[in-house]
């Protein structure tokens, strides 16, 4: 198998006559109309009072998030930004039920978060692909471990792989692929589950900078398509304003949410995008004194200027 | 075809020096022996059938005991890591009963089945069945996290967690568990063979030194090692190289 991911052009795929991406979105002001399934009033998930309190070995206490009260309607794209170490990846997996919160609830639905589940979807940050299984096989996974049958589950698997366009890799190992190549595997292996709500833990952080527009993009394209409601974690500010229909700022240990902004820019949006920038330059400035904090607290007080 | 030459000029050059002290005959024959000695002594074996019948023998107690420690290795290794109690305990127990180097067993062994086949297998069971534990428990716990976030999360529960996700995760360190455990086996079982007339391969090599026949003992020693060296190289290397390349993982220790 000699298979060179650097040589493999994301772009010329990318441009396939068979994408209609972009041209659904109403462009013009405020956010983005969705063909969404009935935008109902009750909020898609719901955090109510969420605090997480950590227990350190000396019998210490860290508090890492402190009464968060977030709404995220039914096919919203919320950006969650912070420094490092505001508890924002900890949220995700709250949202997710890989863990439990000391105080407060998660409601999915309306309903209580006490577990794992299918209707949200986690990609995590080293997206954990499963080395051991090829391309197809980790798309396969969740709706197998789910018992979707056989034939529905080689047919989606065609359908989410050729969403990512990734058809002609379906038998690669994931080792096999670029950076790029797997961050597109998690995503169709998130999708194919279908969940209601996709949770992306800095997906991004890793790549190279063409290649995270180019999925910048195709998040976009796909969301547009799928009609998910995306909760989207990063660190970086024009990413969440190039993606976002909201950006929540979070503080620095413990973690809350300093504020939100509404990103009422017409899609598609670029990151090089004038408006794009100026809005990031707002919130950036907000961020500032959080990021401060928190690198005094990883460096000392060394770069106190 | 460099490395070979390598390896070639330094297998000629070693028994170009075994050939010249021989040939200085320092030490009598039966304390030194000759290089031609030796291959004497594994032509004639091989001829007599005497090397294939200790050949088959060691190897069906090879392979039963290996089946046995095995099987019972990864039960125990799992129970152990599943459960924080044991884990504590038991693994303790283990790591420091693997400091025992199996032969000790013997006395025991033979004490409670006598000199017999039984003794035998017990000991190479016990050889082994700790590095099996041991690498089953550990794999478990070297697995990262991430592998059963991403399980759960996309739904797997319980056994199929386990089954689909934790196993094959496991997978490198299994097998070099197994290769381990593999080597242990086949020395304690050497070890064993030599205590009482048993017909293996250890027990010709006690038969080489009652007969004062050094060559024959030589002989013998190659044939252990090349045989430990044959399964080592060609089924655990094979399986761990297959993993390496479908998984693109560095090799596993």
């Amino acid at each position: 198998m000699t298979l060179n991911p650097a040589t493999q052009s994301v772009f010329s795929d990318h441009r396939s006559p068979a994408r209609g991406g972009t041209t659904r979105w109403k462009s013009g002001a405020g956010p983005a109309v969705l063909p969404l399934p009935a935008a109902s009033s009750t909020p898609k998930v719901s955090l109510k009072d969420i605090s997480l309190t950590y227990k350190g070995n000396n019998g210490s206490r860290l508090l890492a998030l402190d009464s968060i009260n977030l709404q995220v309607k039914t096919g919203e794209f919320l950006c969650i930004v912070g420094p490092s170490g505001c508890g924002k990846s900890t949220l995700l997996h709250l949202i997710a039920g890989l863990q439990q919160p000391s105080h407060g609830h998660v409601l999915v639905d309306d309903k209580l978060v006490d577990g794992p589940g299918t209707d949200r979807i986690l990609i995590f940050q080293e997206l954990g692909l499963f080395p051991w299984l090829t391309v197809a096989q980790n798309v396969e996974f969740g709706m197998k471990m789910n018992h979707v049958p056989k034939p529905e589950r080689q047919e989606k698997i065609r359908y989410y792989l050729r969403l990512v366009h990734l058809s002609q890799f379906q038998n690669n190992y994931i080792h096999q692929l670029s950076g790029g190549m797997r961050q597109r595997v998690a995503l169709a292996r998130a999708l194919a589950t279908e969940p209601d709500v996709l949770l992306m833990d800095e997906p991004f952080a890793a790549l190279d900078a063409q290649t995270r527009d180019l999925l910048h993009d195709e998040l976009e394209r796909i969301w547009a398509e799928t009609g998910r409601t995306i909760i989207f974690v990063t660190h970086n500010v024009r990413e969440a304003v190039r993606l976002g229909d909201r950006v929540a700022v979070f503080t620095f240990r413990p973690g809350r949410v300093k504020r939100e902004y509404d990103i009422d820019l017409p899609r598609p949006r670029h990151l090089e995008d004038v408006t794009v920038a100026k809005s990031a330059r707002e919130i950036l400035d907000d961020l500032r004194e959080e990021i401060n904090r928190s690198l005094e607290a990883e460096y000392g007080f060394e770069v106190r200027p | 075809m460099k490395k070979f030459a390598r390896h070639a000029i330094f297998y000629v050059g070693l028994v170009a020096v075994w050939a010249l002290l021989a040939k200085l005959k320092i030490w009598p024959p039966y304390v030194f022996p000759t290089p031609w000695g030796v291959l004497e002594a594994l032509v004639a074996g091989f001829k007599d059938h005497s090397f294939w019948i200790a050949i088959a023998i060691s190897m069906k107690r090879m392979l039963l005991g290996y089946a046995l420690s095995v099987f019972l290795g990864m039960i125990l290794g799992l129970g152990v890591a599943s459960n924080k109690f044991l884990e504590e305990t038991m693994g303790g127990l283990l790591v420091s009963l693997q400091s025992l180097p199996s032969i000790c067993w013997l006395p025991l062994a033979v004490l409670w089945f006598g000199l017999t086949e039984k003794a035998i297998l017990f000991v190479v069971v016990m050889g082994s069945l700790l590095s099996v534990t041991i690498a089953m428990e550990t794999g478990r716990h070297q697995i990262p996290k991430i592998y059963k976030m991403a399980g759960r999360n996309l739904g797997a529960r319980r056994f199929r967690l386990f089954w689909h996700v934790l196993l094959p995760a496991s997978l490198p360190y299994i097998v070099s568990g197994l290769k381990q455990g593999w080597a242990f086996a086949w020395r304690s079982l050497i070890s064993g063979e030599m205590i009482f007339v048993s017909l293996g391969l250890g027990q010709l090599l006690m038969m080489g030194r009652d007969l004062n026949d050094m060559s024959l003992v030589i002989a013998v020693m190659i044939l252990i090692i090349a045989i430990g060296y044959i399964v080592d190289g060609l089924v655990f290397k094979t399986i761990e190289r297959h993993l390496q390349q479908k998984w693109g993982l560095s090799p596993a220790t």
